[in-house]
């Protein structure tokens, strides 16, 4: 399905919504990756790679049906790899490097929870995101199992693992609303029922969701309400412009090349 | 990949039974129609066309899978379409009672709730999760403390 198949505000608000998604998964699973080696054990190697994984595959295949819609002739990797930094449009969460294990697990947290209420948002308006969503809703239930397991094992840790946690959730706290701002033209993706229902709405039931696992480790964040995508999602920071050099760097040394 | 003649009019049950010769080169005991990867065969006059449906979403084995697949179709002497959709998603119930078993029989728990996973050794349901993740996006590491044998399960989705 082309863009033209779709009346011109609802595709360009469904491929801004894509291009989030999508932006948001890259960006996440090649973060997770630079722990491949070098993990605080050996499980968490293989856990960190699996999961990188995981969200590198969902990124693949919503970048597939962001190129349908875009129908320019660009394919999933040139979309993937192919921009200039600036253009990427992840949301502000994930332009924190990849910092410490307690930064990693804190940033994960924040970010699977807001993904997931993202996810519980998208309709059966455009069949292809509704089954693809069905599909990634299945797998993500693990990411939050361990995600869950390490958050309660380093606040109840208690000294530096429970205070380096807190440090990086506090230090964390004023982007991670920035993956649930308001999607450009969420009227219209409302209206054609690929959205359930607005942002602001995603973001209150996260902040609930959020609120009800760390509340009974003691732990309180105040997370505010996200600036539009045009600020949450732009004006990247120098951690994400050295990870981009990082993750197209074989692209980059042979256009084109098939590897 | 498989060694069965083709048969002279090639119907949707010979296709299947050509595709119980291809694996999932991660699971290799289980065909891709016992994994219930299989979605949908048409066949026509002039063309075969088989929908898969991947396990997991980023799975790598995909391509091989796909290039397995037609490469065991092409005894038909018929063009081969074949591709991966989401229209349903692959949940692990899909997997046949023979595939439970022969997963079980190469040493993988089969999928289940991580608290009903047994020990596919020997039976024991004293086991324990050492980590959600393992070797491949679709399984689990698991220990036996009756046998003192680590296992891999399936992740149920």
């Amino acid at each position: 399905m082309t863009i033209a198949a779709l009346d011109p505000r609802t595709g360009t608000a469904l491929a801004g919504l894509l291009l989030s998604m999508a932006d948001d998964e890259f960006v996440i699973g090649f973060s997770d990756s630079e722990w491949t080696g070098i993990a605080p054990i050996l499980e968490e190697d293989v856990a960190m790679s699996s999961l990188a994984q995981d969200e590198l595959g969902h990124a693949r295949a919503l970048y597939e049906l962001l190129a349908g819609v875009l129908g320019d002739g660009r394919d999933a990797d040139a979309l993937a790899y192919d921009r200039e930094p600036e253009a990427y449009r992840h949301a502000r969460l994930l332009d924190h490097g990849r910092g410490d294990w307690a930064t990693t697990i804190a940033r994960r947290l924040l970010y699977e929870t807001a993904d997931a209420a993202r996810l519980a948002s998208i309709g059966e308006g455009w069949p292809p995101l509704a089954e693809l969503v069905a599909k990634i809703r299945r797998e993500e239930r693990y990411h939050v199992m361990h995600v869950l397991a390490w958050t309660d094992r380093l606040a109840r840790a208690g000294g530096d693992a429970r205070s380096r946690f807190v440090a990086a959730l506090e230090a964390l706290a004023p982007d991670a609303p920035t993956v649930l701002a308001a999607q450009e033209g969420e009227a219209a993706l409302l209206e054609a029922g690929i959205l359930t229902r607005p942002m602001t709405s995603a973001a209150a039931s996260w902040r609930a969701e959020v609120a009800g696992i760390l509340g009974p480790l003691g732990i309180t964040i105040a997370l505010e309400q996200a600036a539009d995508t045009a600020r949450s999602r732009s004006g990247h920071s120098r951690d994400f412009r050295w990870l981009w050099g990082e993750l197209t760097s074989v692209r980059r040394s042979d256009p084109g090349a098939t590897w | 990949m498989s060694a069965v003649a083709a048969p002279r009019v090639p119907d949707a049950d010979a296709v299947r039974d050509i595709l119980r010769g291809v694996v999932d080169p991660e699971i290799p005991t289980v065909s891709i129609v016992d994994l219930g990867m299989v979605e949908r065969i048409e066949v026509g006059p002039e063309r075969i066309e088989v929908e898969l449906l991947p396990t997991f979403v980023g799975c790598p084995a995909q391509e091989l899978i796909r290039g397995a697949v037609v490469d065991a179709l092409a005894s038909f002497g018929r063009q081969a379409i074949v591709g991966f959709s989401f229209r349903r998603p692959w949940t692990s119930d899909r997997i046949t009672a023979a595939g439970r078993e022969r997963l079980a029989a190469s040493g993988f728990a089969p999928p289940a709730e991580p608290a009903d996973v047994r020990c596919p050794y020997c039976t024991s349901a004293r086991v324990a999760m050492d980590s959600v993740f393992g070797p491949t996006q679709c399984r689990s590491l698991f220990y036996c403390r009756a046998c003192r044998q680590p296992f891999e399960a399936f992740k149920l989705v």
